[in-house]
């Protein structure tokens, strides 16, 4: 067993087992669009940052790939996560607006503004789609092909491929594909028909504390941040 | 060739060459570097042979085809012995006059020599260019000297001696220590401490250990790991195989870039020549150890420069990086304990093993030690690659050493550590060149990079170039990286068109740091560095393109407008001629215009105008 300390809770998992699944485990919610249970983690879509170290000395990991070591000081929702992950979801919005589990990531994560101009793509380049190809359904039809701002997913030189049996576990697995809601904004890039309220600790605190408001933070009306 | 068998034999070897050898036979040793090749060294050589043959000389003069010398700006060079006389910019209608003049008779040909471009004054002797005087010169001592094809000039020069005084006593655990003790750092950019990097994979219980040199050198303006690989093949296989004996591994990989084709047949020619020896492959000088190298040729790929894509590339898939939460010395190539270095920390090895650690972190300051070679490049004078000790300031680098800037112009920045650095405004170039020091500077040291930026240079500019480089090159499987160097780079380029609003200078900031955080490999970790480090030091240059709509070093042509002064034109027509876009109006004699719509603002007018009268704003 490994025991480290996950949000200032001391925990114990199983030696292997990622920060992501161990805060699963554990009832932390971390967001992800590139990960599945089923399938080996990747990395790519870096939602599930959690910061790691101690204050000062810390960096982000993936979640979803960073194993849990012996008295690892692990954040899920620092203010640092917190401010990455925002940002990263906004860019998510402007690149695929129409995608249903990007719209409620921003809401959830209350991203109320876009500050970048939409380019409404149908791909995230999340790469799940290649791994289920691959891992589940061993056919490997699909791929990435070129590098950087050129990649795409495709089948090899994008011609019709005799491995795929047309199964639809792409489409299946795919979060771009789930379209949004018909919300009251339906014209807007940003849906946010069911904003949540933002944490009001990290306000005071570096790490949320909890959703409630008003929470123990502000009730304590504390003024300074610790760990700063 | 005869197999060497003991680690005694070797310097009966070297005796042997050295008694072979006159060392007062004259000699031309020839550039040919890439660099001096491209000016055309070559046609030099062959023209040197061809006069030697006619005259039938050629038995009395060494006609020595060496590895890079440095000063790449004035080439093709050579150096003439006896009298080390240095002659720059040669072509091939000079050497006829060499030969008669300088190798016959002795005397100096004035107009060959190089002229101190402060001072004026002729310089006659290699080492007494200000150029060369205040270097220290320690892994590229012979690139210049030794004929990189011939293993016996490495030999003669004590070379493969740090092998052999290993071979003959050190226990591994020694070296590794030796290593560890004289600080050296990572040259390829990162700094991590090469000893303990080879102590945690001499305590690696794993097996097979591997070895990889990284020779995947693709920031822009930088040529030093390429140039020591052609100058001086040698000094990285010695380097690796007493890592080898160190570390204990038997087999040994270079990865080196497609586009460095003298480096990748220099180098295959040393492997080559070592193996024939005995110095390379089994039982080396007859020790017991075993150990190769394989030549890999990388693809072009600028991020296989980074050590998980490049050991991804090794294997033989997409050379995209992982997650690096295993050390390489842990598991790396193979999922097996690697020691992967730079191909400049490799060559600092034996000269550590020659000459002691403690003789070795004498050189350099607190926490870097040893020298660093640079790539000054960029808008100065002396263009070349220069070898310093840690710990000079950037002043001496790029004035002394450097020569300052063309023209007279004023130096603006220093940018350092390629796509991943930043640029070091002028009132900090008394900053002393450590890892530490530029890394808080908001720049870093990267491979070795140094461009010098002047007055005409714009930083937004230059950090566009940078993000455009970096979004080129990026893998593209991280989001952070992919999505945001191209929202990064979106909003420079609306900055550099006057489209921008403080808000969005503001997002770019915030952008740059969370893709720097948030990113998975050292690219994305650092191609936030060219965008902070310039809105850092140079914010009202971001503001200037934003609130007044004016670019102030008059580079982005969205900002700039070229007008004709009326007093002062007098109607030449010359820049009408030249104009491509026939966006100049005017009879002759008369005052012309310029026609605002179609002008593509190309600068040709300004540069043609002998009068001064084409204005740029």
């Amino acid at each position: 067993m490994v025991n480290f300390t996950l949000n200032g809770l001391e925990v114990s998992v199983e030696k292997g087992t990622t920060l992501l699944e161990a805060a699963d485990f554990y009832g932390i919610e971390i967001p992800t669009l590139c990960h599945d249970k089923g399938l080996s983690p990747y990395g790519a879509c870096r939602l599930c940052l959690v910061e790691i170290g101690t204050p000062g000395r810390s960096r982000l990991v993936s979640s979803c790939t960073y194993q849990a070591r012996e008295g690892l000081n692990v954040r899920t929702h620092s203010e640092r996560v917190i401010k990455a992950r925002k940002l990263l979801i906004e860019m998510y919005v402007a690149l695929c607006p129409s995608s249903k589990v990007i719209q409620c990531l921003a809401s959830k994560y209350h991203v109320t503004k876009v500050r970048f101009s939409p380019k409404h793509e149908d791909c995230i380049l999340c790469g799940l789609c290649v791994r289920m190809c691959d891992e589940q359904m061993q056919a490997k039809a699909i791929s990435f092909v070129n590098r950087g701002g050129r990649r795409l997913v495709s089948t090899p030189f994008a011609k019709k491929s005799e491995d795929c049996r047309l199964c639809g576990a792409c489409i299946y697995i795919c979060p771009a594909c789930q379209t949004r809601c018909q919300g009251p904004q339906e014209e807007n890039i940003l849906c946010n028909a069911c904003l949540n309220l933002e944490p009001p600790c990290l306000e005071k605190f570096e790490d949320v504390m909890c959703y409630m408001d008003p929470c123990v933070a502000c009730e304590l009306n504390t003024d300074k941040k610790p760990n700063k | 060739m005869k197999k060497i068998t003991k680690p005694a034999e070797l310097e009966e070897l070297r005796k042997i060459i050295i008694d072979r050898r006159d060392p007062d036979k004259p000699s031309v040793a020839v550039c040919c570097g890439t660099g001096c090749l491209a000016s055309g060294a070559l046609e030099v050589v062959s023209s040197f042979e061809k006069i030697l043959k006619e005259k039938n000389i050629d038995a009395d003069l060494d006609t020595r085809i060496t590895g890079c010398h440095g000063f790449c700006e004035q080439g093709p060079l050579m150096v003439i012995k006896p009298g080390n006389i240095f002659y720059c910019k040669v072509n091939q209608h000079d050497v006829e006059e060499i030969v008669e003049k300088t190798i016959m008779r002795g005397e100096i040909i004035e107009r060959l020599l190089y002229v101190n471009p402060v001072t004026g004054e002729k310089i006659v002797r290699e080492d007494e260019i200000p150029f060369y005087k205040k270097q220290y010169r320690l892994i590229f001592a012979y690139n210049g000297k030794l004929v990189p094809t011939e293993i016996d000039d490495y030999i003669e020069l004590g070379g493969y001696s740090a092998l052999r005084k290993v071979l003959e006593g050190i226990s591994p655990a020694q070296v590794v220590a030796e290593v560890k003790a004289s600080g050296l750092r990572g040259r390829g950019g990162g700094g991590f401490p090469t000893g303990i990097k080879w102590e945690s994979c001499y305590n690696a219980t794993d097996s097979p250990k591997y070895l990889i040199c990284n020779a995947d050198e693709g920031d822009p303006g930088c040529f030093q790991d390429g140039y020591l690989l052609e100058g001086n093949p040698h000094s990285v296989i010695e380097g690796m195989v007493i890592g080898a004996y160190a570390v204990g591994s038997k087999q040994g990989y270079i990865y080196v870039r497609n586009e460095y084709p003298l480096a990748i047949k220099n180098f295959g020619i040393a492997v080559e020549q070592a193996r024939a020896y005995g110095l390379l492959g089994e039982n080396i000088m007859g020790s017991g150890l075993s150990f190769d190298i394989r030549i890999n040729k990388g693809g072009g790929a600028f991020v296989c420069g980074e050590s998980s894509a490049l050991i991804a590339s090794i294997e033989g898939n997409v050379g995209e990086p992982r997650d690096k939460h295993t050390h390489a010395t842990e598991r790396g190539l193979w999922n097996k304990p690697t020691v992967l270095n730079n191909v400049k920390t490799w060559a600092n090895i034996p000269i550590i093993l020659n000459n002691g650690a403690e003789w070795f972190s004498r050189i350099g300051t607190e926490t870097s030690k040893g020298t660093m070679i640079f790539s000054l490049t960029g808008k100065v004078n002396n263009t070349g690659l220069v070898e310093v000790p840690m710990g000079i300031s950037l002043r001496d680098l790029v004035i002394d050493i450097g020569g300052g800037v063309p023209q007279g112009k004023k130096i603006k920045a220093v940018q350092t550590g390629g796509p991943s650095g930043g640029c070091i405004p002028e009132h900090l170039l008394d900053l002393p060149v450590d890892y530490e020091k530029l890394t808080e500077a908001g720049s870093m040291m990267g491979s070795g990079g140094m461009i010098v930026l002047d007055e005409s240079s714009c930083m937004v500019d230059v950090a566009k170039y940078f993000l455009a480089f970096t979004q080129d090159e990026s893998c593209g499987s991280c989001f952070s990286c992919r999505e945001g160097i191209t929202r990064m780079l979106e909003i420079t380029d609306h900055i550099t068109r006057g489209q921008s609003s403080l808000a969005e200078l503001d997002l770019l900031q915030e952008l740059a740091e969370v893709v720097k955080d948030a990113s998975m490999c050292g690219l994305g970790q650092t191609c936030g560095n060219p965008v902070l480090s310039t809105i850092r030091y140079f914010e009202d240059e971001y503001r200037a393109h934003i609130l007044e709509k004016k670019c102030p070093a008059g580079v982005c042509r969205e900002l700039i407008s070229f007008r004709i002064d009326q007093e002062l034109c007098n109607g030449c027509r010359a820049c009408l001629k030249k104009c491509p876009e026939e966006a100049i109006q005017g009879e002759k004699k008369e005052s012309h215009n310029i026609l605002q719509d179609l002008c593509t603002k190309c600068g040709i007018c300004l540069e043609t105008c002998k009068y001064d009268a084409v204005i740029k704003e």
